[in-house]
Formats: C-alpha cells, structure tokens, sequence
C-alpha cells in the first residue's frame, strides 16, 4: 500500500510543478508543442528514476555534509548518458531541447526528490517516487503543451484539429502563453481542490 | 541567435533584452518568483546573480577551451561546469555571511539554491554552444545578469502593488504572479526586431 502511495502522490497531490512549484524552466520553455514537452518529460523521467534509484542504493555510504555535491556527480552522469542518447537517436528533439537538456541537472525536481526522499528511503519506494514524480511532470508539460498547440497552432502533434475557420492565437506559442497558461492552470487547480 | 560575429554592443543588448533570459528564454524561473516578494531582497537576488554569473561564465570558459578541449573531455563538460559553480557558490555564501548577515538572512534558502539556478549553468553552456571568445562571454554574461536583475526587480516591484490590490480568490499568490509575468514578457517581445536581432 505504502509503495503505491509513494507512486501517485508525485502525479496530483504532490505535483511538482503545479503544487511544489519546482522544475518550472523547462515546463515553460519546452512546452510549445506536445512532441517536445514528451520529449523533454521522458528525459526528465529516466533521469529521476535512475538516480533516485542509485542514491538510494548508497544512502548509507554517502556522508551527510558530501552528499549535494555526489548527488550532482551521480545526476549529471545520467544527464549526459540522456543527452548523448538523445543526439544520436533523435537529432530534431534533441535541437529543439537545446540548452534544456544539460539544465536538466540542475532542475530543482530531481535534487528535490533525491534529498527528500531517495536519501531516506529503500531502493523500491524511491523508484516508485521517481517514477511518479516523473510522470506528474511529464503529464502536466504534455498538457501545457497540447493547450498551448492547440490555441496557437490548432494543431495537435503537427495535425491540424480545429479546422480551417480557426484563427491561431500565435501568442500561445510565443514566451507570453506559456506564463498565461501556467497562470491558468494553476487558478483553476486552486478553484477546484481549494487552498492547499 | 548571438554569434562571435557580433559586435560587443549587439551582444550585450541581444542578452539582455531580446532574449531576456527570464522572460524570453524561461531559465532561471525558480527564483524568479521564489524572492520577488520584496524589492530589497530581488535586489540582493540580483547582484548575487551577477557577481556568481560573470565569475562562473570566466572560470567555465577557461576550465573548458584549456583543460576539457586538449583532453579531448567535452563529453564532462555537464559534471564540470556544475562542480566548479557550485564551489563558487559556497564561497559567495561565505562572504556575503561575513559582510551583510541582514541580506543573508533574508535570502534564506536561495542563496545555496544558486548552484541549481540554471540561469548561471545555462550562461556557462551557451558561451561555448555560441562560440563566444573569452572577452565576448564576460559581455555575454554581464548582459544576461543584468537583464535578470532588471526583471526580477521590476518583477518585484509590481508584485508588492498586486498585494494591496482586490485580486480573485483562485488568482491569489502564484496565479496572478504568472499572468503579471505573461504581461512583462509580452512587452519585452517588443524589443525583437531591435537593431535586427
């Protein structure tokens, strides 16, 4: 019980972006269209999963006043595998990520989880962790960016949906929307669940 | 996109308002409305980020194009860029402890979140993904941190009035904060097209 516990809280209750507030750059930044939000959120994903899992496996050998600099060490070696992989097995996400992909190791979600929760849990539960953590930021970038597609472009994953007599907002996809979108959200995330 | 090609002044302007690096570009965020409740403290936020940015963006350049190039190591660059800025962090934190223990407490928790603030890993990553020469990525990376600070503050500035205004219920706090932010970045997209950038 307390495993699957540990795997939906990250996906609503305790949502990264929406209710923690952290990973926020490449929610925004990324989320112009669907395909690159996925992108960006599997990424995202393995690399939470794999070092939260490894920390785990060391959190008794790690001493405690060393333990944000080895953590950086442990995530951005799986940030690089991500970043090489990723360049050599699909070449337009990755140019679409940029600079997005090495931030990835400094995205507050992973060293979050990684000192609150990996450093003092078993192996089990803090895949669990990252795995749901990894999938509340995945679906809510997906969404930001299928909104975000949708308004500005009428299109989902580059086919059009909303037919011809559409007029694209195209400040949906610029800087601006993805803020407003955010802001949206967030406002009726409130009205819905109340104040936290 | 800024390149070696461009003159030291496009590169500086480019920096720091057409692609306002909060705004336009979304890095840095965490920040950006975690300690914009206040003006002194977006100040102090500010000033850190320059002092940590231009210092970072030297020490990365030269770590990278005299140790990591002859080596043959590009591949570290993620692992070694955030090591050296984290060290460089610590001894910020130390220094502003010894001279102004009023800003250290007030920045509380930011300032050892400066080591993941990608805006000072991003400034270091961009210098070599542009190419920049080394006197061109001290400009690069002046022009970013003041644009950081200029939004922050002005940021700031506008979110002490939203608190004195009638805002509704579900808009209160974060929501309102990135309808405000939506605004400012709208009228910083006017600066594109500035001197054909």
């Amino acid at each position: 019980m307390k495993i699957w516990l540990s795997f939906t809280k990250g996906i609503l209750k305790e949502n990264p972006v929406l209710v923690l507030m952290i990973g926020l750059c490449p929610a925004l930044a990324v989320s112009s269209t669907v395909r690159d939000a996925f992108g960006m959120g599997i990424a995202a994903t393995f690399v939470l999963v794999c070092s939260n899992i490894v920390i785990s496996l060391l959190r008794r050998a790690v001493p405690h006043q060393m333990r944000i600099p080895i953590f950086i060490v442990i995530i951005s070696t799986f940030v690089t595998i991500v970043d090489y992989v990723m360049a050599a097995y699909s070449p337009s996400i990755h140019h679409a990520l940029g600079v997005f992909i090495p931030l990835i190791v400094v995205n507050c979600i992973i060293l979050g989880r990684a000192e609150a929760f990996a450093y003092k849990n078993p192996v089990l539960h803090s895949t669990m962790d990252g795995l749901g953590m990894g999938i509340g930021f995945t679906l809510i970038i997906v969404l930001m960016g299928a909104i975000r597609e949708l308004l500005g472009n009428g299109t989902i994953l580059g086919s059009p949906v909303l037919g011809s007599g559409f007029e694209p907002a195209l400040i949906m996809i610029l800087p601006p929307g993805a803020f407003l979108t955010i802001g949206f959200m967030m406002a009726i995330k409130k009205k819905i669940w109340g104040e936290k | 996109m800024i390149s070696n090609n461009m003159s030291i002044f496009l590169i500086f302007i480019s920096a720091m308002m057409v692609n306002n690096i909060l705004l336009i570009r979304f890095i840095g965020l965490c920040s950006f409305f975690g300690v914009s409740n206040r003006m002194e403290t977006s100040i102090g936020m500010g000033m850190a980020v320059i002092f940590v940015m231009v210092i970072a963006s030297i020490v990365s350049w030269l770590v990278y194009h005299h140790i990591l190039v002859p080596f043959h190591l590009e591949f570290l660059r993620t692992a070694t860029f955030i090591l050296t800025i984290a060290s460089l962090v610590q001894l910020e934190e130390m220094v502003i402890r010894k001279n102004s223990p009023n800003l250290y407490r007030a920045m509380g928790i930011y300032l050892p979140l400066i080591t993941t603030n990608c805006a000072i890993l991003a400034v270091a990553f961009l210098n070599i993904d542009y190419n920049l020469s080394f006197f061109k990525s001290i400009i690069y990376s002046l022009g970013v941190s003041l644009g950081y600070t200029l939004a922050i503050v002005m940021f700031a500035g506008i979110r002490e009035r939203i608190e004195l205004s009638p805002v509704p219920k579900s808009f209160k706090g974060y929501p309102i904060a990135f309808i405000t932010a939506s605004l400012m970045s709208l009228a910083f997209l006017g600066f594109k097209g500035l001197f054909g950038l």
